[in-house]
């Protein structure tokens, strides 16, 4: 097989593109594709800080890099979630990919927000460990991000999550999910950051590649909580229909959002108000991520009062007083 | 051929030498949700990897409810 740039032997077939290429031209291609992407949708700009949030994974680490070797002022964010050497063995990627760069870094423990780190949430509070992640990710990403100012915050979501998702929320008509799938949410709130996904058009299997060709040393491993979780089988099926139809995932995707989320998204009427405890903006009296932390706290494993931590150059002092972001929320 | 199933915790062992995709087609894999490695490269579907040669197949699905 060969390159389609160079002719030279290719390393990666991307059959979806009806290409080939060597690793030079598929590490230029997927740069190109990602800095397009960004611009194309308005992502941010060079000028703007863009808080990277990162998990030692493959995703989040290949789009910190190329925001890097792009030029963008992109630093990283890292929550620590106290999934034990899981936990332990992602952020010293994190940490090792930053100080390689030179590059900042922020760290925030869930345990020190929360008050229990995400396994003990599942201990107290019987939340689905899943749920308890993804809301706390949601929520400590804006809040860091405000508090830091940052005005925006990307994240490693790629093509397959995207497609699982959508599929997800089809396969249970959730009109909510649909309306707010997009590549870009705004900042519909000051209490909101833009929140932002460079990678949605470029599949797991391209930035996996982009990761090892680029030798970023990531997390091959899985999140010990991720076995049989329902967002990998519907992954396999789209893998399938993908073998079957180069192309298919990506068609699902970028059609709904031609098609079909506009009309979600007139549906969609939300009314925000100010949290009762944090302040931010919540649909319900106190937001989800506060009634959480709540619940952790009557179960008597309420850890909080360590301050945010910061272990590039902030002042925890400046990190209090801020707080929800629940749009992915009932 | 040695061949590491990443994140499976398994290596199985071979007999003769296949080409890529009749190697993952034997063993139940999508192309799309696997890197086929050999050393320090990435493998095409067509190329073909002999009897003594050692490869890694490492999974690309990562993510849990998202």
């Amino acid at each position: 097989m060969k390159c389609i740039k160079c002719r030279g032997p290719a390393v990666l077939e991307l059959r979806r593109h009806n290409a080939a290429f060597c690793a030079e031209d598929f590490l230029a291609f997927f740069r190109k594709q990602t800095v397009e992407t960004i611009r194309k949708w308005k992502m941010f700009t060079r000028e703007e800080p863009v808080l990277v949030a990162v998990s030692g994974g493959k995703d989040s680490l290949a789009l910190w890099d190329v925001l890097l070797l792009e030029g963008y002022d992109a630093t990283g964010l890292y929550l620590d979630l106290g999934i034990y050497d899981y936990s332990k063995a992602s952020r010293a990627r994190c940490e090792a990919f930053a100080a390689e760069r030179g590059a900042k870094l922020h760290v925030v423990a869930v345990a020190d927000e929360m008050g229990a780190s995400i396994p003990e949430v599942k201990e107290l509070t019987r939340r689905p460990t899943c749920s308890a992640c993804g809301l706390s990710k949601r929520y400590l990403t804006n809040r860091v991000a405000l508090e830091q100012g940052f005005p925006v915050v990307a994240t490693g979501h790629n093509l397959d999550d995207e497609a699982a998702t959508l599929l997800g929320s089809v396969l249970h008509w959730a009109p909510e999910a649909l309306a707010r799938q997009s590549p870009v949410l705004p900042a519909s709130h000051p209490g909101f950051v833009r929140r932002v996904k460079p990678f949605f058009r470029i599949s797991e299997r391209e930035t996996a590649a982009y990761a090892f060709l680029r030798g970023i040393d990531y997390i091959v491993e899985e999140c010990p909580f991720s076995r049989g979780a329902t967002s990998l089988v519907y992954k396999e099926v789209l893998n399938r229909l993908e073998e079957h139809s180069p192309g298919a995932k990506a068609a699902f995707f970028t059609t709904f959002l031609q098609r079909a989320r506009p009309a979600f998204e007139r549906l969609e009427e939300v009314e925000l108000r100010d949290c009762a405890r944090c302040g931010q903006p919540t649909t319900a009296e106190v937001c989800a991520f506060c009634r959480l932390a709540e619940r952790v706290k009557r179960a008597g494993g309420d850890r909080t009062g360590t301050p945010v931590r910061s272990e590039a150059e902030t002042d925890p002092s400046e990190l209090r007083g801020l707080g929800a972001a629940e749009r992915a929320l009932p | 051929m040695r061949v590491i199933l990443r994140n499976q915790g398994k290596e199985v062992e071979l007999a003769g030498r296949r080409r890529v995709k009749d190697l993952l087609r034997e063993l139940g894999l999508f192309p799309e949700a696997v890197l086929v490695i050999r050393g320090k490269e990435l493998l095409t579907s067509d190329q073909v990897v002999g009897e003594e040669e050692t490869i890694e197949v490492r999974p690309v699905v990562s993510g849990g409810a998202r």
